[in-house]
């Protein structure tokens, strides 16, 4: 049976709350602006999921298709894909990423 | 590799109004910062915004382009950190 990655990330996407498509891990981000994200996700004081697209070039080039978009990282909250590095941050210093994932885990 | 005068051409080619500039982060011609100001980015969402720009470098993306950071604000919001 040949794979679906595209219903695998819709899976990943629908059944976590907070989750981020990186390069390396949480624990090892293994670029500059994975490892940005991650440390802002770290702060919100979430679980969260992470999947490593260097370990899984098919889904690492699946991601980019079923998003629309054409870097890692990416964060979705809640199902929704809420952008990049660069957005995730912007959001946050404005204050507007923590209520957005508290309204996620149901606050 | 893409020059960072490329970049900012095609996005003011994209967005004729915008101001642009794109510097290189890391020295090697594929990574790229670009700040752009424009109108257009009027009563649209970040994601919208970067869309719009990316859409500019689509065919390099991944390519000769590996990186471009974002910052897109309207002409309003200039000078919000």
């Amino acid at each position: 049976m040949s794979r679906d990655v595209m219903a695998e990330i819709k899976e990943e996407v629908d059944n976590n709350k907070l989750l981020i498509y990186m390069k390396g891990s949480k624990d090892f981000p293994q670029c500059g602006f994975s490892m940005r994200t991650v440390n802002v996700l770290r702060e919100l004081g979430r679980d969260f999921k992470d999947v490593n697209v260097l370990a899984d070039p098919e889904k690492w080039q699946a991601v980019k298709t079923f998003s629309d978009w054409p870097t890692i990282p990416q964060v979705y909250v809640d199902g929704k894909f809420v952008g990049g590095c660069d957005i995730v941050n912007e959001m946050h210093a404005k204050g507007e990423l923590a209520p957005m994932v508290d309204q996620a885990f149901g606050e | 590799m893409i020059a960072a005068e490329e970049i900012e051409r095609r996005i003011r080619e994209a967005m004729p109004q915008a101001e642009v500039k794109v510097v290189d982060t890391h020295g090697g011609s594929d990574h790229f910062a670009a700040e752009v100001i424009a109108p257009e980015f009027s009563g649209k969402t970040l994601i919208e915004r970067h869309r719009m720009v990316y859409a500019t470098v689509k065919d390099v993306m991944g390519g000769a382009l590996h990186a471009l950071a974002l910052s897109t604000k309207t002409p309003e919001e200039r000078g919000d950190s």
